[in-house]
């Protein structure tokens, strides 16, 4: 910057004052930076930081919100390991998220080959998808409440139409988890189609160009070319589903109330802490499930770590031997 | 000729698919505009009925359910200007200023996104009740002002839609951090800030397990914790709270529907960067 002359003069002009107060300024000069900042961690301090800690410590109490804590060391964690009701949650939650991933996952990539082809109206359709996503679950568990209602379900009568007798949706365990499942499935499936055609509409047409060159067929393209080209954004939609579905609350919750309905059949994860903690007002015991919860939830994010990891290691490994 | 036909079937069947996931929202309706005893009549109404605004009036006279709408307001609206204002000065920051310690920062912002909200949920709670926030909408408010989500999207957005030269010449012009951040980044930003607008507002609208434990036994429920509560108070009258349902759900539909292209775009766009 030395062929500019008044750049020049100004760094002259303010020289003086650089070399007196030029640790100062230095500190200063980035405090609007720091200022910009500072609210997002600032709140997180508070807010995310402090209460993990302080929930460690509760974990150690036995403590009902309001009386006095006693420190119990590990027994809250020693309890949880035999908490039957714990390890059912764990199984629930699992339960229900594969009776509601799978399906969703080929609804979802089905709607998206058919919004990918050549269609009319797909601006209306992707919006009639997409909008259960954005629609309360409090309130659409209320509507599927109705729906699934044993005695007076539009559903059980629509069944009864083809001469199949009532289910009873709320009360059998299986059923409460098909209907839990349902209510994910309705919610989740165009979320993911959205995902997957906009992953489709990133593909290459050429690769698609030459199948139709060599013969394939619209089903052996499918499965030979798309699935595994779209199968980063298929893991995506996995690792997602796993993380919401790990969070099952509020279907469960206001579809069967804090018991997860008769026999438990829907009691999650997070309805158990939540039970425990502000209904129970088992303060300590609800922290130690929240920490067993974070580790179930570290353990499985490990494995879809894993399975994301594992198969591009050996997609470079192929390229490498095809050389 | 055979592709045709294919193209028709498709439709066809997406349209179907649409209806059957459009189907609870009418069966809200029609539940919401007639009486208990139609609904649950052998067999059942499957059309409107003409006791929407009967049944409207009835929650509207049983419970707070305006209160619980102004209040779902305050709560949605506040905190998403104060996200929208906090995560686009922070975003900006990130993206367009290399100061000390600012990859640190944004490496502990992007490992908050680990912490599980069950962990924080019962000490938050206690914090609020030392603050004297339980049953006080700021217990929904303050927390939610800030969020590393929002930072995180709204900075690779800021990336690449600022071009270093606008803020050069906001510098030569004698504007400050703050000055070029208004005239510069914000209109630059605007598409980015309506899409995480409609976004923090659907999620603040539909939030329940917080609200359910901070407002829970105060006179300043929100809609969503409302709208359980109707559901014991009018165990077998349907009507009434199907309406209560259709009233809290209307309004978030409409600004979704105000931006709904932008919004989904945005959304499969973040997920394949992401």
């Amino acid at each position: 910057m030395t062929a500019i002359l008044p750049a020049e003069t100004a760094g002259a002009r303010r020289a003086p004052v650089r070399h007196t107060a030029d640790g100062r300024r230095k500190r200063w000069r980035y405090l609007p930076q720091y200022l910009a900042v500072a609210p997002f961690f600032v709140l997180f301090a508070i807010f995310g930081v402090y209460p993990v800690l302080y929930s460690l410590y509760l974990a150690l109490q036995r403590w009902d919100g309001v009386g006095p804590m006693k420190f119990v060391g590990l027994e809250n964690f020693a309890f949880l390991l035999s908490d039957t009701t714990f390890w059912d949650s764990i199984g629930n939650t699992l339960i229900i998220w594969v009776m509601s991933t799978v399906p969703m996952t080929a609804l979802a990539l089905l709607i998206a080959v058919g919004l990918n082809s050549s269609v009319r109206y797909k601006g209306v359709l992707r919006v009639a998808y997409f909008l259960p996503n954005v629609t309360s679950i409090v309130a659409m568990s209320l509507v599927f409440g109705s729906i699934f209602s044993d005695e007076f379900g539009i559903l059980n009568w629509f069944l009864g139409l083809f001469g199949i007798g009532n289910v009873d949706w709320l009360s059998d365990p299986w059923a409460i988890r098909g209907a839990i499942s349902v209510m994910i499935i309705w919610r989740w499936t165009g979320y993911n189609a959205i995902i997957f055609l906009a992953g489709l509409q990133a593909l290459p047409p050429d690769v698609f160009e030459a199948a139709r060159i060599d013969g394939a067929g619209p089903v052996q393209t499918f499965f030979r070319i798309t699935l595994p080209l779209l199968r980063p954004v298929l893991l995506f939609s996995v690792v997602m589903s796993a993380i919401n579905g790990l969070q099952i609350f509020t279907e469960s919750q206001v579809l069967l109330g804090n018991r997860g309905g008769p026999g438990g059949a829907g009691m999650t994860m997070v309805l158990y802490f939540y039970n425990t903690a502000f209904a129970d007002n088992d303060f300590g015991y609800g922290a130690a499930i929240a920490w067993g919860i974070f580790v179930v939830v570290v353990l499985f994010s490990i494995l879809n770590w894993r399975l994301v990891m594992r198969p591009e290691r050996g997609q470079v490994q192929t390229k490498g031997a095809g050389r | 000729m055979t592709t045709r036909r294919a193209r028709v079937l498709t439709l066809v069947a997406l349209i179907v698919g649409a209806l059957i996931t459009l189907f609870p929202y009418y069966w809200l309706a029609v539940m919401a505009s007639n009486t208990t005893a139609d609904i649950y009549a052998t067999p059942p109404r499957l059309t409107f009925g003409g006791h929407l605004f009967a049944n409207i009036g009835e929650v509207f006279a049983k419970i707070d359910f305006f209160g619980s709408l102004l209040n779902t307001l305050i709560v949605a609206v506040v905190t998403t200007l104060l996200v929208l204002f906090f995560d686009s000065l922070a975003a900006f920051t990130f993206a367009k200023y290399d100061f000390p310690g600012s990859s640190v920062l944004f490496g502990i912002l992007l490992a908050t996104f680990v912490v599980p909200t069950q962990l924080s949920a019962i000490p938050q709670f206690t914090l609020m009740a030392n603050f004297g926030w339980v049953g006080d909408l700021k217990a929904l408010i303050i927390p939610a002002a800030a969020n590393a989500f929002g930072i995180f999207w709204m900075r690779q957005y800021a990336r690449g839609a600022i071009p270093d030269e606008l803020l050069e010449a906001a510098r030569m012009d004698g504007a400050g951090f703050f000055r070029t951040y208004l005239s510069v980044g914000l209109p630059v930003l605007r598409p980015a800030l309506a899409f995480l607008g409609i976004f923090t507002f659907v999620n603040a609208w539909n939030d329940y397990l917080w609200p359910l434990v901070v407002l829970i036994d105060s006179n300043h429920v929100t809609l969503q914790v409302a709208l359980s509560q109707l559901q014991g108070v009018y165990v077998k009258d349907y009507s009434v709270v199907m309406a209560g349902t259709l009233v809290a759900i209307v309004p978030l539909i409409i600004v979704f529907l105000f931006g709904a292209r932008h919004f989904i775009r945005n959304i499969a766009a973040g997920a394949l960067k992401g």
